[in-house]
């Protein structure tokens, strides 16, 4: 067996296989507002984190995630106290003063009686947003955005260079300005102003900008890109044309805001345009690529464990399961067999993703 | 390899020449220094090696620059990029990745260099720098050495024949120094590579040089020599040079070992007399610490150090880069709050003061001196220090005059030079005259003769009752002017005494005259010389 599809050998997986899984896995969320199969799905991402996260600074991200999506509940839950109707039930939990609004805003209601199904509703609602959140917090914190964007085509290396030097810059900042701060209690000034504060920030973020680009430019950078203006700005329009393609399909399916033809076809399309786009793109760039991330059985594996999780849970919501659409707000939450064994598969890439280098794991003092 | 021919660089907008006429030749495998006072247009003749002048940075270049045959005219720099290796001052902001390995892949990337000679080129050169046990940490998490040796791999991975590099080791620790100055010299032996360099720190540098290329600044005319030759003239040299000038010896030595063969006479000569080291009489406590622990997250920077410094001490804040200097100073001004013991300064408590207050009390000049400086032009910032110190009228501007004359007064701070900054920055902290002065890397990318300037402003400061504390790498600032010195290891206080006691014996601090003339306690020229005159 060749060295790369050892499941045991460590390694770090290719960044797009993470970002695979957990899209299928947020695609599977999104089939679903029983708080049963969400809980499980989050659980089931939480575990693969904790297991394959290292320990680079974008790790944390998970945590980050689920406190945005505690914020997401919260904000629904107590909108719909606020705003709430009986249309969903009449259990009746308590009473908010009502504050009489103008004849305008008639049919809307502030305050006044909050009902039970309301609530539970906007929690269920909330928590389904909340899941998928945490989904692409599971991606955020396994790969590095770095690596994702060095697997780029070579048609888009030129935008993956400008998001390479902004995730540098962006944590900078905040580095600069906390010292920018501290320094105007040196000079004996306690209020922030434009010019002591910006100033000094911007004005070393630009020097620093020109020193990098002194710096690429002694080292090669664009020295290949020798293709025909006209060229290069269909390929970048096809490209962009392209993705804009895939994340209007994408969005379709997820949301059921498109006939599903139409959404696949929307996919397609774009996937295809896109994929011409690169492939045409890359003839016109001669630069190699170091130790490219390779692409072997433990990320089939782990973009499979995925697709197995959507898959169930598209399947089932296509048939009509029972269980994934709860009859009504106050009953108890079914647990559909299907969906659930589905959804336990993507555990899978908890064991079939290779561990981490120990050197990776404590680089960061 | 490399030549000049009657290159004058104008920059826009400037009223007189950046470079005027200059000529010289670097002959391929040599090691050229390129030394000059702050500003004086050393790094424009680093960068218009590689042709970054003028099709970067705009502006005319006349004259012809050659590189390996290459027409700097027709070739940009992405095209030179075959053949010049380019490090800049800062290397942390010419990264472009975020790995070692990374890093070291990028030009090679760049050029189009088949993928398996790039894993073997990678891997070489990791061996030769002494980088592999880094080879997967993160640029940001890396020490100062390892950052300026990753740089110099990141360059000589695509074979060039000529690495240039702008002060390498100005702003590294001795032994971070070495190791840079350790991985160069086996470039140019070994492999041949044609290295020019731009560095203050001649004492650092001077005896792995094989030429001396002089940039006097303004119109005079840049000069090159050999090391032992111009040495001999030059109004700056290292505390080795100055000895051999002072003893007559001839030839000069330019490293310790030379001058310590040579020094056997000079030692029995000033056997008898022990220097005197008068400093003012102490006054009172200005700086106090007790148990201070400071920590940034799960990382310790100060475990449990306590000191205090009097007025009229200059105490130099010695160690490795990240040993906790910068920390023990930013508390001692109330910008870290510690997490247990106390840090007071001139008596007062600098969290609990209200900064107009406090500025009275202590003054720190930080490491970048960039970050105090907000107007658009020297005099603006002159004016508007004297107003936030509440001092008459052009006192900043005097003693900017002092330390940097030759700055003029309708840059913007960000245009000078880093030396020249530090010096307005300097010039904005001192004019305050606060009780406790703190210095944090005052020496990075200043000259010998603004350090000199320095030295007496600090001394002047110390006679009038002020305590003075600078954390520094440059053992020879140390030896001319601090009276105690305290070596900082891993957050703790390892060492603190006088500076004779500390410095003297061991090898890393120890300055070249203690080193040339071990076991005579002596540690500066100016020392030799006068102990020379109490003797005849």
């Amino acid at each position: 067996m060749r060295a790369v599809n050892h499941l045991t050998l460590p390694r770090a997986l290719h960044p797009g296989a993470w970002w695979l899984w957990a899209l299928c896995m947020a695609v599977a969320a999104s089939r679903t507002r029983n708080p049963v199969l969400l809980v499980l799905i989050l659980a089931v991402t939480g575990f693969v984190v904790s297991a394959r996260r290292s320990d680079a600074p974008w790790a944390h991200s998970f945590t980050a995630f689920l406190k945005l999506g505690l914020l997401v509940i919260a904000v629904r839950v107590v909108l719909q106290a606020l705003l709430s109707t009986r249309s969903q039930g009449n259990t009746l939990l308590f009473t908010l003063p009502q504050i009489p609004l103008p004849d305008w805003a008639a049919g809307v209601k502030l305050g006044g009686d909050v009902t039970a199904e309301a609530l539970v509703t906007a929690l269920y609602d909330g928590g389904q947003l909340a899941v998928m959140l945490c989904c692409v917090g599971a991606a955020n914190a396994l790969a590095s955005p770095r690596r994702l964007l060095k697997s780029l085509p070579g048609a888009l290396y030129e935008m993956g260079v400008a998001c390479v030097v902004a995730l540098t810059f962006a944590p900078q900042l905040v580095t600069d300005g906390r010292r920018v701060r501290a320094a105007r209690r040196l000079r004996g000034r306690t209020r922030a102003s434009f010019r002591t504060t910006a100033m000094p920030v911007l004005e070393g973020a630009l020097d620093r900008s020109v020193e990098l680009a002194a710096a690429m430019d002694s080292r090669g950078y664009g020295r290949t890109a020798q293709a025909p203006r006209a060229q290069r700005r269909l390929t970048a329009l096809c490209v962009l044309l392209g993705l804009l393609g895939i994340l209007l399909g994408v969005y379709a399916l997820l949301t059921d805001a498109m006939a599903f033809p139409f959404a696949a076809g929307a996919l397609a399309a774009g996937v295809l345009l896109a994929v011409a786009a690169m492939a045409v793109g890359r003839q016109r760039v001669s630069r190699t690529r170091y130790r490219p991330d390779p692409w072997a059985l433990p990320e089939w594996l782990v973009v499979a464990a995925g697709a197995v999780a959507a898959g169930a849970m598209v399947i089932a919501a296509v048939r009509g399961v029972n269980g994934l659409l709860l009859a009504g707000p106050l009953v108890v939450p079914p647990v559909p067999v299907l969906p659930v064994v589905g959804v336990l598969v993507g555990l899978v890439p908890a064991l079939a993703a290779p561990p981490l280098k120990s050197s990776l794991k404590k680089a960061v003092p | 390899m490399i030549e000049f021919d009657q290159v004058t660089v104008t920059y826009d907008g400037a009223r007189e020449p950046a470079l005027q006429d200059v000529s010289f030749t670097v002959p391929e495998g040599e090691l050229a220094l390129v030394i000059g006072r702050t500003g004086s247009g050393k790094s424009t003749l680093l960068r218009a090696i590689n042709g970054l002048v003028p099709h970067f940075t705009g502006g005319r270049l006349a004259g012809r620059v050659l590189v390996d045959g290459r027409d700097t005219r027709e070739y940009r720099p992405r095209d030179l990029a075959d053949v010049v290796g380019m490090v800049g001052q800062d290397p942390m902001s010419g990264f472009v990745t975020d790995t070692v390995e990374d890093e070291l892949a990028y030009s090679m990337e760049s050029l189009g260099v088949a993928p398996d000679v790039m894993r073997r080129r990678v891997e070489e050169t990791l061996d030769l720098l002494g980088l592999a046990d880094v080879r997967d940490r993160a640029l940001t998490s890396l020490s100062g050495g390892q950052r300026q040796r990753t740089a110099i791999g990141a360059a000589l991975t695509s074979h060039p024949a000529v690495l240039v590099l702008d002060e390498p080791t100005s702003a590294l620790d001795p032994q971070a120094a070495e190791e840079v100055l350790a991985a160069l010299q086996r470039l140019v032996h070994d492999l041949g590579v044609t290295v020019v360099m731009a560095e203050h720190r001649l004492e650092r540098v001077i005896q792995y040089a094989d030429r001396v290329i002089e940039v006097p600044g303004g119109a005079a005319a840049v000069s090159t020599g050999l090391p032992a030759e111009r040495m001999v003239t030059a109004p700056v040299a290292p505390p080795v040079v100055e000895l051999g000038r002072l003893a007559g010896w001839s030839p000069l030595p330019l490293s310790v070992r030379d001058a310590r063969r040579a020094a056997a006479g000079l030692r029995s000569q000033l056997n008898a007399p022990k220097p005197a080291r008068t400093g003012a009489p102490l006054g009172a406590e200005l700086a106090h610490c007790k148990d201070l622990v400071v920590s940034y997250g799960t990382v310790t920077a100060l475990r449990g150090v306590s000191l205090s410094i009097q007025a009229g001490e200059i105490v130099a804040l010695m160690g490795r880069n990240g040993a906790g200097k910068s920390t023990l100073l930013n508390s001692l001004v109330g910008i870290i709050a510690p997490r247990s013991g106390t840090a007071s300064a001139a008596g007062v408590d600098p969290r609990r003061t209200k900064p107009k207050r406090l500025v009275k009390a202590v003054g720190l000049v930080p490491q970048e001196p960039a970050d105090l400086l907000y107007a658009a032009t020297v005099a603006d910032e002159c004016a508007s220090a004297d107003s936030d110190f509440k001092v008459p009228a052009g006192s900043c501007r005097a003693l900017l005059e002092r330390l940097a004359p030759d700055v003029a007064l309708d840059m913007h701070p960000r245009d000078l030079s880093e030396g020249q900054r530090l010096c307005l920055a300097l010039a904005v902290v001192l004019c305050g005259a606060p009780p406790l002065l703190l210095l944090d890397e005052p020496t990075r990318g200043l000259d010998y003769g603004a350090k000199r300037r320095l030295v007496a402003i600090l001394r002047e400061l110390a006679a009038a009752g002020h305590a003075v504390v600078l954390s520094t790498h440059d053992v020879e600032m140390v030896a001319e002017v601090a009276t105690r010195v305290m070596v900082l290891a891993d957050g703790e206080l390892v060492s603190d005494g006088e500076t004779a006691e500390v410095i003297a014996g061991s090898p890393a601090f120890a300055p070249q005259v203690a080193k040339i003339l071990a076991p005579l306690p002596f540690l500066t020229v100016g020392e030799v010389a006068e102990a020379l005159d109490r003797a005849s």
